[in-house]
């Protein structure tokens, strides 16, 4: 485990478990734009059966002294219930959803067709001259997945930023 | 099936202010809390205090609250009500001070139409308070209140803002009896045992120790100030405060060392650079104490107890966090020093002070006044007058101030020996902090001697709350060390900006001694040194407020002086000092 002092910069998933009322998110958001913190990409919405409780999962990237700090911030909110670092605390799955729309012809909607297979992306609209492809998984495939695209008429991306779980048992 | 409402959402809300104790309300009345007036006017149990800006409001409920230890409340109506309300949430934000702050809004079919008077105020204030809410249903309004009190007191104290649509407190609402328990915030106050046990090794263990304490432990309550004496003088290790730490640990005591930081005494300072254990209790390691971060006090291991798991290796690494209420790890601390055998170090601790009475030597705060008659009072002189005779006077006295020069003086020479006597804007630094705050010290010890040391400058920024002191015939002794100038900020330009004195000199400043008398105070004046000490036993002595007029040398600096960016031991000393603190070495440092 990095120190507290370690200067590199390290990538973390934390999810928060917050009261679903007004102005949660405004006060997580708030916290990052306040005090300069990154959102590499993050998600919200209920998570229980009455809606009164909701998740929020947030990628962020910073030394190991400012994702404690991050986390603390977190904590402290009044809101908040658990702050969980996905990351830190052991093995976890995270996935996205993108959608990802490519306008091409000929034989380009071959080639897009046969690199969507290999990556297990559906095809949920299709025109004569656009295909749009929906996939799930870890964000470095759906990297590579838009980074295949660019040549093949790459038109437009909608991600869904990350859901995550720890593995195993545990739970936040 | 619910029991018929009876009671209004004013009524309500009065009702839950009165279950949480509230005694006094400072507020500023306008359209959107209208009905919370009318209420207020027909009972007897809260007395409303009204202040002339609602700034002032918030610097009031302050000062009740760090005068008292107990929560401040304010009302204030929407839009520009909330507005000027910001900076006294911000300053409570800062310091840790708890305030509950009632805003009016526009009726809730309103909200988002820009109505008037309408100001998104929960937005505003979200990064202005500890937590807000805004009601929007009747049934929430009893229980939101009873959350506010229990947030703003528990963990870190903070500002609390409930945001009031005139339709809620207009509707009938029901009545819910205060809540033990939050459901989400929970904040730990007991000390992990095993990180007690590890702080109390390397306690025993020190060489060089320091105890550095902030205004965490007068949040604590006086039984953390107690605890804090008690452990130093077991240990028998210095101790320093910091500026929201003063009164923690008794002034008088051989074991203190002064403030330390920016504008802190040498030996304090020197001390922080020089330690190898250093214990942080309620301090949290900001700008103003450590100078240059990566200079700051190299050589030591640090314990860090604070309430706040976010004050935690936030600007400085430490190696033993504890995550704890200071008096409940003060007293987990303090038994676990006393039951450990393992030994120490005395002879080292003895060599310590020798070093630690050699720094003292240099006498950093010294100043030489001119006793001769007509001479120029020196600001240092002022106060320290001013402290020698309100302690002959053997009356409880609570000190406020403004911010800048007066403010670093008052702190260096004004000495505390209780906590919850010193009120001043720490973090945010807000001028027009002292006049207001004073006002709330003052209703909540209505006999005692209450005292803002204060600045021609800042005392500006809320002189209006002159006419609150008069309608409340609050006798609150305004001492002004006049300077003509805005003293810190000229002290950097002369340091820092080639002594440009860019739009700092006061000009067109009022006969402040007339401005007292046209506010039914009293006003007096001292021009030079000979005149100082009747001023101040004529002020004492004055049954009214007073604005006590002190004409101080202008051209005074505060010392010493850790210029930002400089390390603990690159202190500037005053021109009384042959050679300043630059010279110091690390490897000098070290030998004890």
């Amino acid at each position: 485990m990095p120190g507290i002092s370690d200067t590199t910069q390290r990538s973390a998933t934390i999810s928060v478990l917050v009261d679903n009322e007004a102005g949660v998110l405004a006060r997580v958001i708030g916290l990052f734009s306040g005090r300069g913190y990154n959102i590499d990409s993050l998600t919200v919405a209920p998570v229980d059966d009455a809606g009164r409780r909701s998740r929020i999962n947030i990628v962020t990237s910073g030394t190991s002294m400012v994702i404690e700090q991050i986390k603390a911030q977190l904590d402290r909110l009044v809101p908040v219930h658990r702050v969980a670092d996905l990351t830190m605390d052991g093995p976890h799955v995270a996935r996205e959803l993108a959608l990802v729309k490519v306008i091409c012809t000929a034989e380009q909607r071959v080639e897009a067709l046969q690199i969507g297979t290999s990556f297990r992306a559906r095809v949920v609209d299709t025109t004569l001259g656009s295909f749009v492809f929906e996939l799930t998984g870890a964000t470095e495939k759906i990297d590579a997945f838009i980074e295949l695209m660019r040549n093949l008429g790459l038109a437009e991306v909608s991600r869904s930023g990350i859901a995550a779980l720890a593995r195993g048992t545990r739970v936040i | 099936m619910a029991a018929e409402l009876t009671q209004s959402g004013a009524e309500i809300l009065l009702r839950a202010l009165k279950d949480q104790g509230v005694e006094v309300i400072f507020g500023y009345p306008g359209g959107a809390v209208l009905p919370i007036y009318d209420a207020l006017f027909q009972q007897n149990s809260i007395r409303h205090i009204l202040v002339r800006h609602e700034q002032a409001a918030v610097h009031a409920a302050e000062g009740y609250a760090r005068s008292t230890g107990r929560t401040g409340c304010v009302l204030v109506t929407s839009g520009p009500g909330a507005t000027n309300a910001v900076t006294g949430l911000v300053d409570a934000l800062m310091d840790s001070i708890p305030i509950v702050c009632l805003t009016g809004q526009v009726p809730t079919h309103l909200i988002g139409n820009d109505a008037f008077q309408e100001a998104d105020t929960t937005g505003i204030t979200r990064p202005a308070t500890k937590h807000n809410y805004l009601v929007k249903r009747p049934e929430d309004l009893a229980r939101v209140v009873h959350e506010a009190f229990y947030v703003a007191s528990h963990g870190r104290p903070g500002p609390v803002v409930i945001d009031l649509p005139k339709d809620i407190v207009i509707n009938k609402a029901p009545y819910t009896e205060p809540t033990v328990q939050h459901p989400s915030y929970r904040p730990r106050t007991e000390p992990d045992a095993d990180q007690i046990a590890k702080a109390v090794a390397l306690l025993r263990g020190a060489k060089r120790p320091v105890i550095y304490a902030g205004g965490g432990v007068i949040n604590a309550g006086p039984e953390a100030s107690a605890l804090l004496t008690e452990f130093a003088r077991t240990t028998g290790f210095p101790i320093t405060n910091t500026l929201m730490g003063l009164g923690s640990y008794p002034a008088s005591d051989p074991q203190f060392l002064g403030m330390l930081g920016m504008h802190g005494t040498y030996e304090a300072n020197l001390v922080m650079h020089g330690c190898d254990v250093m214990l942080a209790i309620g301090a949290r390691f900001d700008d103003r104490i450590t100078g240059r971060l990566d200079a700051f006090s190299q050589g030591s291991q640090k314990i860090h107890i604070d309430i706040d798991g976010s004050s935690i290796n936030k600007n400085v690494a430490v190696d033993i966090p504890i995550v704890a209420d200071a008096g409940k790890a003060l007293a987990a601390l303090l038994a676990g020093w006393k039951a450990s055998d393992a030994p120490v170090d005395k002879p080292a601790l003895a060599a310590w002070w020798r070093q630690i009475d050699v720094w003292r030597e240099k006498k950093s705060l010294k100043f030489t006044q001119d006793m001769k008659r007509g001479g120029i009072i020196k600001p240092q002189y002022a106060i320290q007058r001013l402290y020698e005779i309100t302690r002959a006077r053997k009356q409880e006295v609570f000190i406020t101030t403004e911010v800048g020069q007066h403010q670093m003086w008052a702190a260096q020479h004004f000495n505390f020996e209780k906590p919850n006597r010193w009120m001043t804007s720490g973090g945010l630094g807000t001028m027009g902090y002292g006049l207001p705050a004073a006002m709330g010290v003052q209703l909540a010890h209505p006999d005692a001697l209450v005292i803002d040391i204060a600045g021609e400058a800042s005392i500006q920024m809320n002189i209006q709350e002159m006419g609150t002191l008069a309608q409340y015939r609050l006798p609150v002794k305004i001492f002004i060390l006049n300077n003509q100038y805005m003293g810190m900020v000229r002290q950097w330009q002369e340091l820092l900006h080639g002594s440009r004195y860019s739009e700092t000199y006061s000009n067109a400043l009022p006969d402040f001694v007339k401005l007292a008398e046209s506010y039914h105070a009293t006003g007096m004046r001292a021009q030079s040194v000979d005149e100082l000490d009747a001023v101040i036993h004529a002020m004492l002595d004055c049954p009214t407020a007073v604005i006590a007029d002190i004409a101080v040398d202008q051209a005074e600096n505060c010392f010493p002086m850790i210029p930002s960016g400089a390390a603990h031991n690159e202190m500037l000393l005053g021109p009384e000092h042959e050679a300043s603190g630059a010279g110091i070495t690390d490897a000098g440092l070290a030998l004890v």
